[in-house]
């Protein structure tokens, strides 16, 4: 199916989306949203370029393979647990980090986050993995 | 902080594996030292309870009600290394038994997939993490068991795959149910609440779907159709694999609940899972009897065999429960050995249909005596183990005056040295059939080897069986008296 709406939707579509699902990811830390939805809006931008334009010629755009991602998020999830062991602390306890502190660009960021871009990465990449190979068919 | 390592480590070798996957050498050597590392890291953790009592760790620091609790009692450990084992052997048998083509489709990393989702529920203290951790198992288990997509496979997949799924709707619906009761889903906490309140009719039927789910995946009669129905299809290391692990599994979850948290109608329950354990171990091994191919004959003897080990929960005494932990350990041996056996006439023959069979002693007497090994501790004779665990198990049912399940019990064990012996008749001892061709088929050293090493553990696990029963006893103590289970998780 060759649309040229939907080819050109697509295109536009694709940086917006994964603009976005960035900002859900960073916004899930304190606020509605998190990894998996980040990681779906991820993985939707690659799929709507995909029925757009077919799995073949959005592998070719892609500088990953799906499956090195999700190995990639399962990777980053588990050494999110790591920093507390060197704090002292149990495995996989939350530690938190201030950085620029007392300016106006004062960020407090934690390990829950790293674990966040884990799922995100896990989730794209297991979605791209189970739809190209849908689509394919 | 060990107590992580049995989940953490697998994760990483997948990880690893999944980088690597079309590096075939570097995967097939990597899992083979992965295992090795788990078996050796359960191994310490079971020396650790051992001698120190009941391990529990709160990952993330959150108080034991609240966060998820990591414990590991002796009978967890027990399971662990066990699992870990039958893991090493098969990673010896796969390169030489699986194609080229599965192994570098993501077997290796999906083994370490299901280790991971097995250590999981094996260690943990919180009854919706033990369904994560299910799903984690199953997830691995359907990919595996459809890697390759043969028509074959992918015939027995939906089966396995649709009734898993409704097995885990009741367990999802019971925890629900459970939650709204109780307000807590932390094993030891929930189990010292129970014990508090006055009376519990509502909890039973909660308790009844999650005998349902653990009984789908254990496969107790009457939901034990799936497994006979699937459990051939796959490359007979996946199927040796799942016989090692899966079902065990179930069983596993079902003396820790039974432990925490049958507080109330005792003897309806335990009625009732003494008529199930009679049922399954029979029509089990009624239906192995009946059978012309090995894996099915091998399939349905794991239903029977669960039925034993089931007969020990039921009975719930020290002996009882010591023995049929010391027979779920030999059965994950053995049980995977006759696989493993059935892939070596495979490779030789070409064939797992007994009626092409023929002649295999004559052929190759080492190859007989591998499967022979498995194949006779499986019916209980001495000195192999299956005869130990047998023995424990029908010594506390006369001590438990539980006469009839006893009587049965033995008379199973009869018509499983029937179907062993059918299979030796057949495959082994009776001529070659003149119409069928001989395929004079090579079999891999790897194989063979691994075949062999696991043999030489069964044996082994017969011929120490005292010290291993000591230890089975200190875990049917931690089992009889959840107090001790209670006490360390929440740490009064």
């Amino acid at each position: 199916m060759e649309s040229i709406i939907l080819q050109i939707a697509a295109r536009h579509m694709r940086p917006l989306l994964l603009v976005l699902s960035l900002i859900v990811l960073y916004r899930g830390h304190n606020e509605p949203g998190g990894g998996f939805i980040g990681g779906l809006m991820f993985g939707a931008a690659y799929i709507l370029y995909a029925m757009a334009f077919g799995v073949k010629k959005t592998q070719k755009t892609l500088f990953f393979n799906p499956i090195n991602l999700t190995a990639l998020g399962l990777l980053v999830a588990l050494a999110s647990g790591i920093p507390a062991i060197f704090a002292g602390d149990l495995f996989m306890t939350g530690e938190w980090y201030t950085f620029f502190e007392h300016t106006a660009f004062e960020l407090k960021l934690g390990t829950p986050l790293l674990f966040d871009v884990g799922v995100y990465f896990a989730v794209a990449g297991m979605l791209m993995m189970v739809m190209f190979s849908l689509m394919e068919e | 902080m060990i107590l992580v390592l049995p989940i953490i480590l697998p994760l990483l070798f997948m990880v690893v594996l999944m980088f690597t996957r079309r590096w075939l050498l570097f995967q097939q050597t990597f899992s083979l030292l992965g295992s090795i590392v788990l078996t050796f890291t359960s191994f310490l953790i079971l020396l650790d309870v051992y001698q120190n009592g009941i391990m529990s760790l709160q990952p993330g620091s959150w108080e034991a009600p609240f966060g998820i609790t990591l414990v590991a009692d002796t009978f967890s450990a027990l399971m662990m290394v066990t699992t870990s084992f039958v893991s090493i052997v098969v990673m010896i048998f796969s390169p030489g038994f699986i194609d080229k083509e599965r192994q570098t489709a993501g077997y290796y990393p999906l083994v370490f997939g299901l280790l991971m989702g097995v250590n999981g529920a094996f260690i943990t203290g919180d009854i919706f993490n033990l369904y994560v951790w299910y799903e984690v198992m199953l997830t691995s288990s359907f990919v595996l068991i459809a890697l390759g997509g043969s028509p074959e496979q992918l015939r027995g997949s939906i089966k396995y795959v649709t009734i898993n799924f409704v097995a885990s709707l009741f367990f999802v619906g019971a925890i629900g149910i459970l939650y709204g009761q109780a307000g807590t889903l932390n094993m030891a906490d929930l189990a010292a609440k129970m014990r508090m309140w006055e009376g519990g009719n509502y909890i039973n039927g909660a308790l009844m779907l999650f005998f349902i789910a653990f009984s789908v995946k254990s496969a107790l009669v009457p939901f034990f159709f799936w497994l006979p129905a699937s459990y051939h299809t796959p490359p007979i290391a996946i199927t040796a694999l799942f016989a090692g692990t899966l079902t065990k599994v179930g069983v596993y979850t079902m003396f820790r609940f039974y432990s925490l948290f049958i507080v109330f109608d005792q003897q309806f329950w335990q009625m009732f899972i003494l008529i199930l354990a009679g049922l399954t171990m029979f029509i089990g091994v009624l239906m192995a009897a009946s059978q012309f191919d090995i894996r099915k004959i091998l399939s349905f003897h794991i239903i029977s065999q669960v039925g034993y080990m089931i007969m020990g929960l039921g009975i719930f005494t020290v002996t009882g429960i010591a023995g049929a932990i010391y027979f779920t350990i030999h059965n994950m041996l053995s049980k995977t050995n006759t696989f493993l056996a059935g892939g070596l006439v495979y490779q030789r023959s070409g064939s797992y249909d007994l009626k092409y069979l023929g002649g295999l002693y004559k052929a190759s007497p080492f190859l007989a005596l591998l499967f022979f090994i498995p194949a006779m501790s499986l019916a209980g004779i001495p000195p192999l183990p299956g005869f130990f665990g047998k023995f424990f198990l029908i010594k506390g049912g006369f001590e438990a005056q539980q006469y009839f399940i006893t009587a049965v019990a033995i008379l199973t064990g009869l018509f499983t040295l029937f179907s062993m012996v059918k299979i030796w008749n057949e495959a082994y001892w009776k001529k070659e059939p003149e119409e069928v061709k001989q395929r004079d088929g090579k079999v891999h050293p790897s194989t063979f080897f691994a075949t062999a090493l696991l043999a030489v553990a069964v044996i082994l696990l017969g011929v120490f069986a005292g010290p291993v029963i000591e230890v089975c006893l200190d875990a049917g103590q931690q089992i009889v008296n959840p107090e001790m289970y209670i006490n360390a998780v929440l740490g009064r």
